[in-house]
């Protein structure tokens, strides 16, 4: 086999695995979104962004993100941190604090519904305590703050993992003469993380970052769980109008206006991540 | 003021012992070499008086003070390390700059004393780049640099030049030498290059599995071996040995030749240098085997007694081989070691 061809035969499998289920679906949500049966239209879109929930969803989506990222980055830096650190018991503590990678995201939602609903752990305890005289219905429309505060933190706990697992990787590729030759110039263990640890670890935070907000766009099952209707979001919205509204143009629309912000995210979080020519481990 | 003081200092990895009971002051502003084989310990040496290993037993004292406890900042060392560690994020400029920046010197300083190490190394018009565009002598030379940058009390420097060509590595020996020896420094310099550690050395130690087998001036380790493997280990070629049986009252007989020697009763070892016989009337009786003429010398390699035994002589001699000769050994050349012991014999 010529070894110029070779490479290119044996990922024409997988090419054409995504070009069957990726790619043409793709264009037909493409299609389906900028017509409305007769010829390119943008009127889908015109439906969807003029519709008064809209701002609402949109803001709520990015809220969550905003709120969550950081958290989820900060929380998954520190546990790849101690994890690296430790030299017995590594790979258990790992194991455990994946844990919530292996539940599905509506179930991870049904597990804080538990602890936050009217006859849930959280007020059984307070009840027990005597904070309340009476379970109270916490996930309510008059309590806006504690619904966010309910999907922030499944969403915290369901979805730390998958950055921690990346960056656990990434940190231990960065060699240990690098740490060593910062102690002696002088580093404190603090500027060693912000001066080695961070730049070095940039292709790590790439994927995390980008994976993560991703995900966080496409959030659905969680919110619906604990939120139902009282936080709306982009994906939400999607599923109302393909299965309640039954207008799947305007679905694909929502749909690719999801897909359009992410990309745009991808493409903020490399640009501002990326490592110069050389400067590579 | 750095003196270093290493006072039984010893290191187990596991059940391997790298160091055994290591013992070694170096004056402040001494220049000194350690130099030894592959695995040796030089490396684990160096990184337990940097504070990045530490010692099994024993304690290091630095200008005056036990520095055991200390974090390797605050021993007032810097160090260049056998694999660079020159942080690829950085370009040569910043990385140069890094103890400095560590130091929060203002900008200006900064600049100054980079560009003036990067001068000394020769690395001047590289600050731009970040390490992954550079060939691995450049990166030697850069993390040279951020050392020197620091201007520290004691540098510590893990085989600093092994990666560069022959010519340059002469000039940087010659440059490294005379900018230590004027900012007063104290330097451990790890080679296994003993024609560096001759030209630069104020004093080498010779390691041998774990242990410092000899610490003196360069021409004291050439001359005076303390031991049979400082014989065997300095020197290109090195020391020949032969067997020497007693013929009493400090007579040695010594491949059918009779020499002076010390007055001890056991068997020992005869040991002179290739450069040390001379072509003579009487004397050791060796057969020619390979002749390869180097210049302004000529090596031989012969036998003696059935037990290989090297020369060096002058190039206008004309020898081939298979040819006898009969080579005299200096009288004050000729050392002695017991071969229980390995130690010399005076
Ligand atoms: N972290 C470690 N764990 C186990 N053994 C080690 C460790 N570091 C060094 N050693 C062992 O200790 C011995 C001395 O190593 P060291 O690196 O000090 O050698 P060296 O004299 O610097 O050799 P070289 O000239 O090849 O650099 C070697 O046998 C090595 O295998
Ligand atoms: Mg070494």
């Amino acid at each position: 086999m010529n070894a110029r061809l070779l490479p290119y035969v044996l990922i024409l499998p997988v090419t054409l695995f995504l070009c069957l289920f990726f790619l043409y679906p793709f264009v037909l949500v493409s299609k389906q979104a900028f017509s409305t049966g007769a010829g390119f239209t943008l009127d889908n879109f015109r439906e969807v962004t003029g519709y008064w929930k809209f701002p609402i969803t949109m803001r709520n989506t990015l809220l969550l993100a905003a709120a969550v990222v950081p958290i989820q980055l900060a929380l998954a830096l520190l546990m790849a941190t101690m994890v690296n650190r430790m030299k017995k018991g590594r790979d258990l503590v790992l194991y455990v604090w994946t844990i919530p990678l292996g539940i599905s995201d509506l179930a991870a939602g049904i597990i804080w519904l538990a602890i936050f609903e009217q006859s849930g752990f959280l007020n059984s305890m307070m009840n027990g305590l005597g904070i309340v005289d009476k379970p109270v219905n916490l996930l309510t429309f008059q309590n806006p703050g504690i619904v966010f505060l309910a999907i922030m933190l499944a969403e915290i706990w369901r979805a730390t993992a998958i950055m921690l697992v990346i960056l656990v990787a990434g940190i231990g590729l960065i060699p240990k003469e690098y740490y060593e030759a910062a102690e002696v110039f002088g580093a404190s263990p603090w500027k060693r993380f912000l001066r080695i640890t961070l730049p070095l670890l940039r292709p790590s935070l790439q994927t995390a970052l980008v994976l993560r907000v991703i995900l966080a766009f496409e959030i659905f099952a969680v919110v619906a769980a604990l939120g139902g209707t009282l936080f709306p979001v982009l994906m939400g919205e999607t599923y109302a109008y393909q299965f309640d509204l039954l207008n799947s143009g305007a679905a694909a629309a929502l749909a690719l206006i999801i897909l359009a912000i992410s990309i745009a995210f991808t493409l903020i979080i490399l640009r501002v991540l990326r490592v110069p020519k050389g400067a590579t481990i | 003021m750095a003196q270093i003081e290493i006072k039984n200092v010893a290191k187990r990895f596991g059940t391997y012992q790298a160091l055994h009971d290591i013992n070694l002051t170096i004056q402040d502003q001494e220049f000194m070499v350690l130099l030894g084989a592959s695995g040796c310990g030089k490396t684990t040496l160096l990184r337990i008086i940097a504070g990045l290993e530490t010692a099994t037993t024993g304690e290091v004292w630095i200008g005056g003070r036990r520095v055991d406890d200390l974090a390797p900042k605050d021993r007032g060392i810097a160090m260049v390390f056998q694999n660079y560690a020159v942080f690829p994020h950085l370009t040569v400029f910043e990385n140069i700059g890094f103890g400095l920046r560590m130091q929060k010197l203002p900008n200006d300083e900064v600049k100054d004393r980079v560009e003036r190490t990067a001068e000394l190394m020769h690395i001047e018009q590289l600050l731009k780049r970040y390490s992954g565009e550079l060939s691995g002598g450049q990166r030697q030379r850069v993390a040279v640099a951020r050392a020197l940058a620091m201007e520290p009390d004691v540098i510590l420097m893990d085989e600093p030049l092994s990666n560069l060509d022959a010519l340059l590595r002469m000039e940087m020996r010659a440059e490294l030498k005379g900018v230590l020896a004027a900012s007063n420094t104290t330097a451990i310099y790890v080679t296994h290059d003993q024609v560096e550690a001759m030209s630069m050395a104020d004093r080498i130690s010779v390691m041998h599995q774990g242990e410092i087998v000899q610490a003196a001036s360069p021409i004291e380790v050439y001359r005076n071996p303390a031991a049979e493997f400082v014989a065997g280990f300095i020197g290109n070629p090195p020391m020949n040995f032969l067997p020497a049986a007693p013929a009493g009252d400090g007579k040695w007989s010594v491949a059918g030749q009779v020499v002076d020697g010390p007055s001890s009763g056991k068997p020992l070892k005869f040991a002179i240098r290739p450069e040390d016989m001379r072509p003579a009337d009487t004397g050791l009786t060796a057969t020619a085997k390979v002749v390869e003429p180097l210049g302004a010398h000529l090596l031989i390699t012969c036998e003696v007694q059935g037990s290989m035994f090297r020369a060096v002589l002058d190039s206008d001699m004309s020898v081939k081989p298979g040819d006898q000769l009969t080579l005299a050994p200096q009288p004050d050349r000729m050392r002695w070691f017991d071969p229980d012991t390995t130690l010399a014999v005076a």
